[in-house]
């Protein structure tokens, strides 16, 4: 990989993270090789992502949805009615005044600046945030660091990228993957050069572009040996969307003693269908850890993975999931141990309030003849009300001796004592409650960054208020 | 085939002919049962037909070897020589002190203790099926196949229903107590035999009963099918205890549904030791329908070779402040694989619910496989659920503490095993049949 560095290093702006405006261009509602061969026409892509595009459209037309395992509520999805491919200057125009006024209140109990606020609803295609990330930017472009979207890297750089891209999950690993490989656009594409250890996160919702916010984006990263970075996507702040599809799949490859490090706050607006598909490729001595953080949407269905190749590879999920009304929290991880020494972690903590409903599923595989791997997965749910629901199903599979799998999960609801013993002291019981959801999450919670964790405090006493008493 | 009077004093003729048939072939209804009975086994078998074969798709089969679910071999019916009725009277020993016992070898009864006159006064019923059906009607069609199969064998249990020719219809009446275990052998005989075995426990408000079921086979080589269903409807206030202990021959393929009604105040408690058969599929349902109820799920499989355990639970918790603890645990040698899928459901309004579930691997072999899917759904918010699920292998301090010990390895592991599997035998709190089932595994480990 040393060589391709220095072939890439690097004739363009060096995070340079604006993209070309593209003019107004509408591909439409419904899904036809027409559609596809519109995308690629405006992305002016090369012949190989539009053969991939179309094999992607082959692959879902052909793929049943998952509902044999899945929410039936996947098929009140109409596919015929959404449109696929939104350049920035066709997304609607919206006023200040059409914002809800749930989402404006949101936005000031955030604490959300003003610019970003009318960025956030929609009501502005671009936010200006040069001055916010303009020390990453030059962090980032001293260590030969490439951070671009989709379309620039397979088209600027595919001797990094195409290597990698669609391989970590090819087209056919599911009906959801199927279609973003078919409509994909937005998204980053992320090279690390080796030993290069980025300080700073990279964050999606700083190198902002309409497009950022598109239904189908689809991320690279490849961190090559020895480098280390931190990717943040999304933000707590609610996304208010008139969009209802929203199919991401991130590919994440961390090649010998590298370390990736991806955190995503998901807080879409309560009618998003959100379904994911994550995983990451850790090689000899490598880590990959997902944070993942599950707020909005109606349904998310999400199972970051990590499949561990090398020896002594690492893999970590920490998820936290909201359910509240009308929503399913369908989330978990997927462990695939590949090598022997590989370990992983799984943490997952979900809160049902209401007549939400939060699920965790899980899988875990242990080949044979692997030594000295070991798999630690803990689930705990915490329940608010009567009406609330939360399941858990997890599969493991272990064959051979000299491993050591174990999982533990618990279902609870807040104690009564706790509530009473914090009301004797003046708070209040809505108050309580939140201090004591607060509280169980507060050791996930304070795994993310400062500012989330601020952020995410603060959305969880705004999700807990009215669902007691 | 004349049953001898002299054994079976009060036995009827059972309805199987001479003539092996063809499971395929569906129910003969020519036997001596009721009409309503030989109706209710037409449309049981026009259901089995109807419904599809389970594929691995099916999330209630997932990681199981649907491919041995191949029944066009086998037959059921047929004579059974002298010579053989013998051979499995000679090897039908269980336990020392019984209340009752019944065997039955390819489905027909061959020899039965009944019950204490004392007990028949008191109302207690210990009946072949084809008898209960016709003395005790109304009792035995209400809750005679009441309970549909809901983890993944609805089609097998469709079969069992259109293929039963008899089993134990037991009924434990008002405060009756019976102190002694009730013993049911079920044996296979032949090549491709099947047999279809059921029992019926119905127990009414404060009764008391224990039962143990034994399944095993003449020809330990023999190929064979074994369909078997069992219902515990269990009274308010009642004790019930339930103890399967499976042993069929290595080319058995076996499936098992059990059912338990835990009625308000009530407690269950089934253990099921799993040592036979090529695959063996056990569904295990709880539903815990009344206040106070309690039920304890317990399982020791002892898989070698290329057996294949595939064990299917449901903790379903309908009421109120109730109980539920499961303990399975697996010890793995060989190629062999065991499935777990388990689920405690709470439903809604089903405040105060206790549930447990915990499933323990113990691997032995590099090539033996586990799999665990250990679920949750819960729909009441006022509940304690928790989960567990381990795979690992046997530990080497404790290994190497016997060897300092001068224990050979090979002894040392199996005490250790042992050791972990006894942890679900003690909690039966049963000193007569723990030691059975002891010997039953220590029989395992000596012969493979």
């Amino acid at each position: 990989m040393k060589t391709e560095t220095s072939a890439v290093n690097i004739n363009r702006g060096i995070g340079d993270f604006a993209y070309p405006e593209v003019h107004v261009r509408d591909a439409g509602t419904g899904l036809s090789e027409k559609t596809i061969h519109y995308i690629s026409d405006v992305k002016e892509d090369p012949d190989w992502v539009r053969e991939f595009r179309l094999r992607g459209l082959k692959t879902f037309l052909e793929k049943p949805l998952p509902t044999h395992w899945a929410s039936k509520d996947l098929e009140a999805i109409d596919f015929d009615k959404i449109r696929y491919y939104l350049s920035p200057g066709t997304a609607t125009k919206r006023s200040w005044d059409e914002v809800p006024e749930d989402i404006k209140r949101t936005f000031e109990r955030l604490g959300i600046p003003e610019q970003e606020r009318k960025f956030l609803a929609g009501v502005e295609a671009q936010f200006d945030s040069e001055a916010v990330y303009s020390n990453i930017k030059k962090a980032v472009g001293e260590q030969g660091v490439i951070f671009v979207g989709s379309t620039e890297g397979l088209k600027n750089h595919p001797d990094i990228f195409r290597k990698w891209f669609g391989k970590v999950i090819p087209i056919g690993d599911n009906k959801f993957s199927a279609l973003n490989s078919a409509v994909f656009s937005g998204g980053s594409f992320i090279y690390v050069p080796p030993g290069v250890k980025v300080k700073h996160p990279l964050q999606a919702y700083f190198r902002i572009n309409a497009e950022n916010f598109g239904q189908f984006e689809r991320t690279l990263i490849i961190a090559d040996e020895g480098s280390e970075v931190t990717y943040m996507e999304g933000c707590t702040a609610p996304k208010f969307n008139t969009t209802t599809l929203h199919s991401a799949v991130v590919e994440l490859v961390a090649l010998k003693g590298a370390k990736i490090q991806y955190i995503t706050v998901q807080n879409w607006s309560a009618n998003v269908f959100n379904l994911v598909t994550k995983r990451g490729l850790a090689h000899e001595n490598a880590e990959v850890k997902w944070i993942d953080c599950n707020i909005g949407s109606r349904l998310t269905m999400k199972y970051p993975s990590v499949i561990m190749k090398g020896r002594k590879a690492r893999g970590e999920v920490l998820s936290i999931a909201l359910a509240n009304d009308g929503q399913h929290q369908d989330t978990g991880a997927k462990m695939i141990h590949a090598a022997d020494e590989t370990t992983s972690n799984i943490i997952s903590k979900s809160i049902s309030i209401g007549k939400g409903r939060a699920t965790y599923r899980g899988l875990v595989h242990v080949p044979k003849h692997l030594k000295n791997c070991k798999n630690n997965t803990e689930c705990d749910a915490l329940l608010i009300n009567s009406t609330s629901r939360t399941d858990t199903y997890p599969a493991i599979t272990v064959r051979g001796t000299g491993n050591a799998v174990q999982h533990e999960a618990s279902v609870s609801q807040v104690s009564a004592e706790q509530i009473f013993y914090m009301q004797q002291r003046g708070l209040t019981e809505a108050q309580a409650m939140s201090l004591s959801v607060n509280g169980f999450v507060n050791d996930l919670v304070r795994q993310f960054p400062m500012e989330y964790s601020v952020e995410l405090k603060r959305l969880i006493e705004l999700e807990m208020e009215g669902s007691v008493g | 085939m004349r049953n001898d009077s002299t054994v079976l004093d009060e036995a009827i003729e059972s309805g199987s002919t001479n003539v092996p048939r063809a499971i395929l072939s569906g129910p003969t209804g020519s036997g001596n049962f009721p009409d309503w009975f030989n109706d209710q086994q037409a449309a049981a078998w026009k259901q089995f037909q109807a419904l599809p074969n389970p594929t691995r798709k099916d999330q209630a089969w997932r990681f199981s070897n649907v491919g041995l679910l191949d029944l066009t071999p086998f037959k059921f019916g047929g004579a059974l020589p002298d010579k053989e009725r013998n051979a499995i009277l000679e090897q039908s020993r269980g336990l020392d002190k019984v209340a009752a016992r019944l065997i039955f070898a390819g489905d027909q009864l061959i020899e039965r203790d009944v019950v204490s006159d004392q007990l028949k006064k008191r109302g207690v019923i210990f009946q072949p099926l084809e008898r209960a059906m016709v003395e005790h009607r109304e009792l035995f069609r209400k809750h005679f196949m009441s309970q549909p199969a809901t983890l993944g064998s609805a089609k097998f249990a469709a079969l069992h229903q259109a293929l039963v020719s008899s089993g134990t219809f037991l009924y434990v009446p008002r405060g009756v107590e019976i102190e002694l275990p009730i013993e049911i052998f079920h044996w296979l005989h032949g090549e491709n035999a099947s047999v279809f075995p059921h029992l019926l426990l119905v127990t009414d408000e404060l009764a008391k009963v224990t039962v143990i079921e034994s399944f095993r086979s003449l020809d330990r080589q023999a190929s064979g099918f074994a369909c078997g269903v069992n219902d515990l409807i269990t009274g308010p206030g009642a004790k019930v205890a339930y103890i399967c202990a499976q042993n069929w021959g290595t080319n058995v393929v076996a499936l098992q549904m059990n059912t338990t009604i835990v009625d308000h105040d009530a407690s269950a408690m089934s253990l099921n030791l799993h040592l036979g058969g090529k695959y063996s599929r056990f569904e295990s349902l709880s539903r815990l329908s009344g206040e106070g109820g309690r039920s304890d799920l317990l399982a020791i499989s002892v898989a070698n070779g290329t057996q294949e355990f595939d064990a299917r639970t449901l903790q379903d918790h309908v009421s109120p402040h109730t109980a539920s603890d499961l303990l399975y645990k697996n010890a793995l040698d060989d190629r062999a694989r065991t499935t777990f899928g388990g689920l405690i459901r709470v439903e809604p309004h089903a405040h105060f619910t206790d549930a447990y579930q915990k499933v323990r691997n113990l691997l032995l072999s590099d090539d033996a496989e586990a799999n665990s899917m250990p679920g949750l759904e819960i729909l009441a918010d006022n509940v304690r659920c928790t989960h567990g699920a381990t795979s690992g292998q046997i530990d080497k301090d404790e290994l190497f503490y016997l060897r300092t010990r001068g224990i050979p390895v090979p002894v040392a592991q199996r005490l250790i095993v042992s050791g972990f599997l006894n942890e679900v035998i003690q909690r039966l709190d049963h000193e007569a049949i723990g030691d059975h089932l002891r010997r039953l595994i220590d029989d395992k480990f000596a012969n493979g």
